[in-house]
């Protein structure tokens, strides 16, 4: 069935469809009716869930992290200040190893305020030991709330799925939802492997001694490196399911080109247009998206790059001191390649600043023609 | 223009910060008017006040008016007030709040200002919702009604904001509607000029997100609401809880001496210097 959807409806209905049982949140532009059509299913009865409007963000991740130490699927939702109030509950969430998934709206932190889209949010939580899927369009959002819970449920690391505020969150487009049926025989209801359980007692995260603790931070390292290949595995079955699939990354046009731009979220659809104008104009560009970024997919983005001469990354965040933060994870997985393109890293687009097909346009004719980046950051899109 | 807008005029920053986000009809203006008025009585010079505020409807207040403000984040608004009373105690420190964001996010917050006793005014806008998020039910959003994420009804009990800061020790507590604006702004005028953590529970109303889930007609109805349900403490303390049951009791709830953070914390020193010599 095919209806027309907010990216904020399309997580609702992908939870709905995962048939979570515990849902937990606490209100936040731009993701407050991600909870607010959740709440109505689930007092509606659609969605068999028990719903919590608790005090804090901090309290919304506290309250399903106990969910799931019993067993339940659960989920929260949350942007910006939120999500870096969970931070502390984001590190137990992982370390106790509990499957809960999470959509985070992509909004720009304070100081000064400000309500729009940037990346900073989610990617300033990248060492929290959280699987993270960056989303395209209201699609995939949905696609990739019911892939998150079974890849979640088979390695036992939590699943934070990101979009766009607003340029997602509030814009409507059509999406084809899947049978409730049909998920189910995809999404089989979740039996915890260990949980608190009277009748088959276990006792959770006490005290470990330095003689233990590494091991445990190995394992979830070596669950991440696993969640590469499960979730290639259920991105496979998904698109056998329901005839769409999506891959850690795409390559579009990557094969002949000499230069490749590396896009997340909306700004990969805007890139699409002007990459085909460009393409037209002879200009040899293609272009690569990612969408997973923890676990980062090195070996397919080397495999992607492999040939470009120069590689261009739209960074919509920024690691203070650093650079953009894709813009370091590309340059550190080419550094041990043989033939290692340059990379230009383009920061833009922060708090909610609109980065147009021109814009895009500019990024890819000034890689074109410089031999190398004026610096490790390029600031694209300033006020003149 | 009037004297009254006048007065307004010169505290606001009304050539920068204008318009205002409030919806029409909103009682957020009240407060602040009344803020102004109590604060223009009293003659305290602009730049003696610090205002500051969290997150939500109330947490837009500080924009508008020229005096030292901070927007700060959602229910922390009393603990960025603690630090500049404790580093400027000559400062006057005013703190506006949301229900949602003094007793939610900001709850503990909130309880340990007034046991702590600093000497700091909030001022809190309870219109029973979360307004600018879009109409959640929040702390104070009674057993019974209606709120986007309560689409049936609330199952949660609502609390007492200003019996909750007479019970975790706040020296002053009162409480008023917009719908008495004089009151109000008397009632803050005692307030600020209070030593010692207060607080002023403001009933106002938000009829585009509480009003409309609840069927409670417009602001103007809203307005009458309050003043058709509110009783003065003097009056409810002849009452039984069951003739008080769903009323507003207003004026002053407590107004008490307690020790004054700044102060023992000056005695400690005093008595630590005595002993160190």
């Amino acid at each position: 069935m095919k209806k027309v959807l907010t990216g904020n409806q399309a997580v609702a209905h992908g939870v709905l469809l995962s048939r979570a049982e515990v849902i937990s949140a606490y209100p936040i532009t731009p993701q407050t009716t991600i909870v607010e059509n959740l709440a109505e299913l689930c007092a509606d009865g659609i969605l068999e869930a028990k719903f919590l409007r608790v005090e804090s963000e901090h309290s919304a991740l506290a309250s399903i992290i106990g969910a799931s130490m019993v067993g339940a699927r659960t989920f929260t939702a949350t942007s910006s200040q939120g999500l870096a109030l969970m931070h502390e509950m984001l590190h137990w969430a992982a370390g106790s190893r509990l499957p809960i998934v999470m959509a985070n709206v992509n909004r720009a932190l304070g100081a000064p305020w400000n309500i729009w889209n940037d990346q900073t949010d989610s990617l300033s939580q990248r060492d929290t030991g959280w699987i993270q899927l960056y989303c395209e369009n209201n699609q995939e959002v949905l696609d990739t709330v019911i892939q998150a819970y079974m890849i979640a449920e088979e390695v036992y690391i939590p699943v934070m799925v990101v979009l766009d505020a607003f340029f997602l969150s509030h814009t409507s487009e059509p999406v084809e939802i899947p049978e409730g049926g049909e998920v189910d025989k995809f999404l089989p209801k979740y039996h915890a492997r260990y949980k608190c359980d009277v009748n088959d007692p276990h006792s959770f995260n006490l005290m470990v001694s330095p003689e233990y603790y590494q091991e445990f931070r190995y394992k979830i390292q070596y669950a991440m490196e696993e969640a590469k290949k499960v979730a290639k595995r259920v991105d496979d079955l998904f698109a056998k399911s329901f005839g769409r699939g999506y891959g850690p990354i795409e390559g579009h046009l990557c094969d002949d080109a000499e230069v490749i731009l590396v896009t997340t979220g909306t700004v990969t659809s805007t890139s699409r247009g002007t990459i085909a104008r460009m393409r037209e104009r002879g200009v040899k560009v293609g272009l690569l998206k990612i969408k997973m970024f923890r676990p980062f997919p090195r070996e397919e983005v080397k495999e992607a790059l492999r040939g470009a001469q120069k590689v261009a990354v739209i960074d919509r965040n920024i690691s203070f001191g650093c650079g953009g933060i894709f813009g370091h994870e590309i340059k550190a997985t080419l550094c041990d390649e043989e033939k290692r393109p340059q990379v230009f890293d383009f920061v833009t687009g922060l708090g909610g600043r609109d980065v147009t097909p021109s814009l895009i346009t500019e990024i890819i004719e000034y890689t074109c023609q410089n031999e190398r980046p004026e610096g490790e950051i390029i600031w694209a899109g300033m006020r003149g | 223009m009037k004297e009254v807008t006048k007065l307004i005029h010169k505290y606001l920053r009304h050539d920068k910060k204008f318009p205002h986000v409030s919806c029409p009809g909103c009682g957020n203006g009240i407060i602040l008017g009344a803020l102004i008025r109590a604060i223009d009585r009293i003659g305290f010079a602009k730049d003696e006040i610090v205002l500051i505020s969290g997150i939500g409807c109330s947490g837009r207040m500080p924009v508008y008016v020229d005096f030292n403000t901070l927007h700060t984040t959602h229910g922390r608004a009393l603990t960025f007030a603690t630090g500049i009373k404790l580093a400027k105690p000559e400062l006057t420190v005013i703190v506006f709040m949301g229900d949602g964001d003094a007793t939610a996010i900001g709850g503990n917050h909130f309880i340990h200002a007034a046991r702590r006793n600093v000497d700091v005014s909030a001022i809190i806008f309870n219109n029973n919702i979360y307004g600018m998020t879009g109409g959640q039910f929040s702390p104070t959003t009674p057993y019974g009604m209606k709120a986007t994420t309560a689409p049936y009804w609330h199952i949660e009990h609502a609390f007492k904001i200003a019996e909750l800061a007479v019970t975790a020790g706040a020296v002053f507590v009162g409480r008023e509607t917009v719908y008495n604006a004089k009151g109000l702004d008397a009632l803050i005028e005692k307030a600020l000029l209070k030593k010692g953590f207060s607080v002023v529970e403001t009933i106002t109303h938000c009829h585009i997100q509480y009003g409309r889930y609840n069927r409670l007609g417009t602001a103007v109805d809203m307005l009458k609401w309050q003043r058709d349900n509110s009783i003065p403490v003097e009056k409810a303390q002849k009452l039984s809880s069951e003739e008080l049951e769903g009323k507003i009791i207003t004026g002053v709830l407590v107004d008490r001496e307690l020790p004054i953070y700044q102060h023992e914390y000056d005695r400690i020193r005093e008595r630590a210097r005595e002993i160190a010599v």
